[in-house]
């Protein structure tokens, strides 16, 4: 192990950090937007809208990342759209990200039970305020373990944006090695790169559920 | 006769090939409480909930104040507002406590000012006993205790009529009485309603007129007094038995 390898290239690893965590969060805060739209147009059984959600969540879900991604970076600029990688790997990740932040927001509202929608049509609320107040708190609630879930996975798909020239932690460790052939310390650091970006985030997220468990609601049928 | 608030004119209901309703008519007037009661399965429940647009009818008409209301499928929560729904399984929204139950309709739904409600929310939960109450999770509460801030939340929107779909059958005996003494209340304090139930004593002490729903069909209607005393049919009288029965 060279550490002085080690030690010279490890400002290069924290910027590329940077850079995925910053590319991970806004792709992530987007996809939660893109799937809360979507799931509020299912729920709501909005016509054309819903069915172009439908299609937009199974086209996302059983594509692969990397071919949306060549799609958005090679495919595009053959009929005049050119985007820089960053744009790519933003819309990318929440192309993907949106549909399965949509697919575990739908689990949860469909745990919420008909009568809790009907308790709320019945006080006069209409569609929207129903879904705003009664509906989306619980369904909430109870998808987020799986929207945890999707925001790691997410997180690690992140690593596919090298393959559109994006300077992320793939990027700067698939260089060094290329550059100097130091394949165990370049692929030690980017195992430690993730991981010291992850394992926090994992464990705020156990912290969250265990939080979320014993604050639990419930009518008596669930407790 | 007072006014006639709700009319119900040859209502049909069908679930696929099953028929639930079957072209029944009758008028509810201003304070009037009318009691339906009849076998599970022969529509009662059906009834009410086609009354607030909670099911799609097939045919006829329902009128609110002489306006047909059946039939629309917008603005369904303009109609949900001049008629209150309490159910069997009180569906007090969990995530919420007691006060903010009661403060979701007025506020958002009419659009008054949580400043406004307040005062007239902790009336209304004082009156039914359960002031002490008004921070507490639904989940904290007892049957018997979630029924009366169900009863409660529907009542704060000032409904021109309440419907009751079977209040009681989900609580414990004794947990009845609590429940059944906030709706003589409302009764006396001349709250019109329809209500759906088993309990037929408390039928009899509240109701102004039974209908006997069975297989669709209203098979008679008259004074509480009547129909459970000397009932005219054969139906209606098999069914009280029933009861008498289970009382032994």
């Amino acid at each position: 192990m060279d550490w002085t390898f080690v030690q010279k290239f490890t400002p290069m690893y924290v910027k590329a950090a940077g850079l995925t965590l910053r590319i991970a969060a806004i792709g992530i805060v987007l996809s939660m937007v893109v799937g809360l739209l979507c799931c509020i147009v299912q729920s709501l059984r909005i016509p054309v809208l819903r069915r172009i959600a439908a299609i937009y969540i199974e086209l996302a879900r059983n594509t692969p990342l990397l071919v949306q991604l060549f799609f958005l970076y090679f495919g595009l600029p053959k009929v005049g759209i050119k985007l820089n990688s960053e744009s790519c790997a933003i819309i990318g990740l929440t192309f993907l990200g949106g549909a399965y932040m949509a697919e575990a927001l739908r689990s949860g509202l469909e745990a919420v039970e008909l009568s809790q929608r009907e308790a709320g049509a019945c006080i006069g609320l209409t569609n929207l305020q129903n879904l705003r107040y009664v509906i989306l708190p619980q369904a909430l609630a109870t998808a987020i373990p799986a929207l945890c879930a999707n925001v790691i996975f997410l997180i690690k798909e992140t690593s596919v944006f090298s393959a559109v020239a994006l300077a992320d932690l793939m990027y700067v460790a698939k260089d060094l090695i290329g550059m100097y052939y130091k394949t165990d310390e370049a692929l030690m650091m980017l195992v430690a790169a993730y991981l010291v970006l992850l394992l926090p985030v994992s464990l705020l997220f156990s912290w969250i559920e265990r939080r979320l468990r014993y604050a639990g609601f419930g009518d008596t049928r669930t407790v | 006769m007072a006014e006639k608030l709700l009319e119900v004119r040859k209502l049909t209901k069908r679930f696929d090939q099953a028929q639930i309703l079957n072209g029944i008519s009758f008028d509810v007037a201003q304070g009037e409480v009318v009691v339906v009661v009849g076998p599970s399965g022969c529509g009662k429940s059906t009834l009410l909930r086609c009354i607030n647009g909670l099911e799609r009818i097939n045919s006829g008409e329902i009128l609110l104040r002489g306006e047909v209301i059946s039939g629309q499928t917008k603005n369904l929560h303009r109609i949900r507002q001049r008629i209150g729904m309490v159910f069997q399984s009180y569906d007090l929204f969990p995530h919420m406590n007691v006060m903010e139950n009661l403060l979701l309709g007025p506020t958002k739904a009419l659009g008054r000012t949580r400043d406004a409600v307040i005062p007239e929310a902790e009336a209304a939960l004082k009156r039914v006993g359960l002031i002490e109450k008004r921070d507490a999770l639904p989940r904290q509460l007892s049957g018997g205790q979630k029924q009366r801030v169900a009863i409660v939340r529907a009542l704060l929107m000032h409904p021109e009529m309440l419907l009751l779909d079977e209040i009681t059958a989900a609580l414990d005996p004794e947990m009845v009485r609590e429940v059944l003494g906030v709706v003589l209340d409302l009764a006396r304090d001349g709250m019109t309603m329809l209500i759906v139930t088993h309990e037929m004593r408390f039928a009899e002490a509240v109701a102004d007129r039974v209908l006997f729903l069975e297989g669709g069909n209203i098979v008679e209607e008259g004074a509480p007094r009547e129909f459970f005393h000397s009932p005219r049919t054969d139906r209606a009288r098999q069914f009280l038995e029933s009861f008498d029965y289970e009382a032994k």
